[in-house]
Order: C-alpha cells, then sequence, then structure tokens
C-alpha cells in the first residue's frame, strides 16, 4: 500500500507492506535513525515520536496508521535557530550517558512541558514512567526536565515586552 | 525482530463504513483501535487476523458526555482522555483510580477503551471498573445496535460478546445519586498489569438523597455541612465489586454484593465482603505471583476499595478522599 507521512515537515511518499512498524519506517525507509529501537514490546520507551500532537511507542503503532499524519522525530526537535531548550538541558546537565533513551525522554519532555511548563519533580517522572533509562540516569534526566521549565519559563519572560 | 505477520490493511472512515469492511472481509478481519494490545499480540502471533479494520479516523466515538441519566463514553476514547476527564472523575472516581494505573503515560495517550475491553485481557482493570459500575456496553451492527451488561460482555479470556461484524461503539453506567466509588490495584512495577485488582461502588441508606447527586454535582450543596458528618449509622443501600486478575466470575463478586446490601457500613463489613470476594476467585499462580498471594489481594483489595468508596459516598461529590 501506499503511504504519505509528514516527517519533520517534510512530506513522504512510499510503497510499504501494512505490516511494518511505525519505528522501522522512520529508521529503515527514512533513514531517521535518532529513534531508536528497544524492547520492541512497547515498554521502554526508546522508540518515541510524536504522531500528530502526542507521543507515541513507534513499536506498536503500524506505519499505516501514520498515513496523512504528521510524525515528529527527535531530528525534528530543534530549529534553524538550534537545538530546543530540552535538548539544551540534557546537555547542560548531563541528561544521558550511553544516549540510547535519550531521543524518546527528550520527546516526550517536550511534551510535558507543552502542556505543564512548570511541572514538580513527581509529575515529570510520572510523564517518564513509561522510559526506562538502563544507566539509571534518571536523577539527571528530571534534573534536565527540570532546567528546560525554568530556562524556557526565563526564554518566555524575556520575549514579554 | 519481532514484527507481525503478514496482514491487509483497510482505513475505515465511519461507523457505517468499518461495519461495511467487516462484513466485506469476514470473521477473519479484527477492527484495529489504538492497536497497543493487537499490535503486541500479533507480533507474538497470539493474534493473526487477515485483514486489519483502522477505525482512528472514527473521531465521532472519541467523546465523553452525560446526558439522558447516564455517563457516555466512546468506544474510541483515549485512556488519557478518560482519565483527564472532569465529567468522569467526578461522577465516578473509580475511572480515575484505574486510568491512573493503567499502563504508563504514553500507552495511555493512544491505548483506547473500547480496544482494551474488546482484548478482554483476563486481567483488563477496566473490565473490573465497568463490572463494578454494572455498565452497559453498545455494540453496533448492520442489523441495527444492541446493548449488552458489561458483566455478560466477556464469554472467557480474550473472548468477548462482540461478533464478527461488530463494532462496540460506547459504554453506557447509569449516574445513580449519592454514591461513591473507587479502585485499588497492585502491580509489580508501573504499567503492569495487576497482580490483583479489585473496585468497588457503594450507595449508603440515608445518604444519597440528602446530599448533592450524581447529574447535579458541583452545584452549591457539594460544599454543605452536612457532606461527610453523619457516616458512623450509615447501612449500605447497594454495593457493586469488580475484580481482575483474580479468576472472579464476570469480573464481579456478587455474593458479597448480596451480603452487603443492607449491611452497616463498617470495617467488619468490608472484612467479611473480601472473605466472600476471596473465596469466590479462582485465581492461578503464574509469574505474577502465586494463586494463594491473588486470593489475598482480592479479599484485602476488595476491603480498601470499600472502604475508599464508602468515605466518597459520606463525603459527597465534593469531597476530597
Amino acid at each position: 500500500m501506499q503511504i504519505t507521512v509528514n516527517v519533520n515537515g517534510t512530506e513522504h511518499a512510499r510503497v510499504i507492506e501494512p505490516r511494518l512498524l511505525l519505528i522501522h519506517f522512520i529508521r529503515d525507509e527514512l533513514g531517521l535513525t535518532g529513534s531508536h529501537w528497544g524492547c520492541d514490546t512497547s515498554n521502554c520507551g526508546a522508540c518515541v515520536v510524536w504522531l500528530d500532537e502526542t507521543p507515541v511507542k513507534s513499536c506498536t503503532v503500524l506505519a499505516a496508521m501514520a498515513d496523512g499524519r504528521n510524525v515528529m522525530t527527535v531530528e525534528g526537535l530543534g530549529s534553524d535557530r538550534g537545538l530546543d531548550v530540552v535538548q539544551q538541558a540534557f546537555a547542560r546537565c548531563h541528561g544521558l550517558q550511553c544516549g540510547f533513551c535519550t531521543p524518546g525522554m527528550m520527546l516526550t519532555a517536550r511534551w510535558l512541558l507543552d502542556h505543564h511548563p512548570d511541572p514538580s519533580d513527581a509529575e515529570i517522572r510520572e510523564a517518564l514512567s513509561g522510559q526506562i533509562c538502563r544507566c539509571t540516569g534518571y536523577e539527571n534526566i528530571v534534573r534536565s526536565v527540570r532546567w528546560a521549565a525554568e530556562q524556557q519559563a526565563v526564554n518566555n519572560h524575556g520575549q514579554q515586552p | 525482530m519481532q514484527v507481525p505477520a503478514y496482514v491487509e490493511y483497510e482505513k475505515a472512515t465511519s461507523v457505517q463504513h468499518a461495519l461495511t469492511l467487516l462484513a466485506r472481509f469476514g470473521p477473519e478481519a479484527r477492527i484495529l483501535a489504538g492497536g497497543h494490545s493487537l499490535i503486541p499480540m500479533m507480533k507474538l502471533r497470539l493474534a493473526q487476523p487477515e485483514t486489519l479494520i483502522d477505525i482512528n479516523a472514527l473521531t465521532d466515538l472519541r467523546y465523553i458526555k452525560a446526558t439522558g441519566g447516564e455517563l457516555r463514553i466512546g468506544a474510541m476514547t483515549r485512556h488519557a482522555d478518560l482519565l483527564s476527564s472532569a465529567l468522569a472523575g467526578q461522577h465516578f472516581a473509580i475511572l480515575h483510580d484505574a486510568e491512573r494505573v493503567i499502563a504508563d503515560p504514553i500507552v495511555r495517550l493512544w491505548g483506547t477503551v473500547g480496544g482494551s475491553l474488546c482484548q478482554a485481557d483476563p486481567s483488563e482493570d477496566l473490565s473490573a471498573a465497568f463490572a463494578a459500575l454494572k455498565a452497559t456496553m453498545v455494540i453496533a451492527s448492520l442489523d441495527g445496535t444492541r446493548t449488552v451488561s458489561a458483566r455478560q460482555f466477556h464469554v472467557g479470556p480474550f473472548e468477548t460478546v462482540v461478533e464478527p461484524g461488530e463494532i462496540l461503539t460506547e459504554i453506557r453506567i447509569a449516574i445513580e445519586p449519592g454514591g461513591g466509588s473507587a479502585y485499588e490495584k497492585v502491580g509489580r512495577r508501573v504499567g503492569d498489569w495487576p497482580v490483583g485488582a479489585a473496585g468497588a461502588a457503594v450507595w449508603l441508606d440515608g445518604a444519597g438523597d440528602s446530599r448533592a447527586g450524581g447529574s447535579k454535582a458541583g452545584d452549591s450543596k457539594a460544599g454543605d455541612s452536612k457532606a461527610g458528618d453523619s457516616k458512623a449509622g450509615d447501612s449500605i443501600r447497594e454495593a457493586r465489586i469488580g475484580l481482575t486478575a483474580v479468576g472472579a466470575e464476570h469480573f464481579s463478586a456478587a455474593a458479597a454484593e448480596e451480603f452487603l446490601r443492607g449491611a452497616p457500613a463498617s470495617e467488619e463489613s468490608y472484612a467479611r465482603a473480601g472473605q466472600i470476594a476471596a473465596e469466590h476467585c479462582n485465581p492461578v499462580s503464574d509469574q505474577r505471583g502465586p494463586a494463594e498471594y491473588k486470593r489475598h489481594l482480592a479479599c484485602e483489595l476488595t476491603v480498601r476499595a470499600l472502604r475508599r468508596a464508602v468515605a466518597r459516598a459520606a463525603a459527597g461529590p465534593g469531597g476530597v478522599t
């Protein structure tokens, strides 16, 4: 079947088998290897991407289900102006060790901050509870999201007239 | 690498279209809602449909509304929708209790209420919650719609009364004023299926009438001084108990419910009801725990759910527990 998916602002049309999973479409068909293929059982969250307005575990979504929709991967998180504040935060606060879980963590963090600009540590941990860091670097991940929230508040305040 | 076996795919654009597709592709076609149960099952070859009929475009099945004295939940409502619905929480706190411990926040954004029910996992949380609420399932086919009680919805593990050619479209719960409800679950870790879980919905005698009730919840009465201060002498007018993962028939505990009707709202009553509920369970030992532990959970979690449901019923719609 033919599908057309807008990934990070660019339309991609491909002929696929309906059984193709979204994570493999993104990595193997489009060559966007920032999204990681982890547990394959929707437990680890390494494969999280945005499908339209929400994060999803792309190992548990068919590429066919993304037909006509928008996908955002970690490659689309930043912009021409530079890294997203969440990416800056993970770099600054050492929010990664091996980096395998990082793309998914950042995409979920972005979604959290879009909906809760000032989350508590408990809310950050709850939001990330479907994602696993096998380096167990959770303290720094939570610290990164916290820093991103604070930095975002400063940035937004700075834009006020 | 886990991938589903070869499958055909169709995208439905309306309920009618989905039903037409089901009729065309026959009994080996399966409805694909959020897919967060079905796709893992397909990876493991535990499900091997010939055709998937994707109903994610049916946004008209994604709603939560109070109408006709009922809370009505569309089958394509995502778990996160139900968890964030003030309307659902105000009438049936059990739904928020349960949703808070279903899977994880990312899975809840995409998994659907109807999909979870139709998957019919014997450990499904919502099956117990809706059994406790004696919900009604609305099932559509090309011939029209029919309704089935939540307690008659499942015919066995991973099997429901939804026939080939039919789709679950809506869940309805009667709004009866003066009640309280709660859900208690023990799991091994965040996002896991329960080792055991129990839900309860209760209505107290002499309590419901004097307090702000169901459909009027949120009115001025919510802050009444009466709310929550007359619990000691209350008796239980009606109690409903849902159980999951412990081999309870129809995801419920009918004998314990019968015992509770007219009983005082007391710790002794909860304890006895918990015992009765556990006696009627048939748990099996597996990787989540031995049968005897699950039976213990059936008892203890029934007690906790009853305790919290009664406290909520006594506190009234404005109460915080």
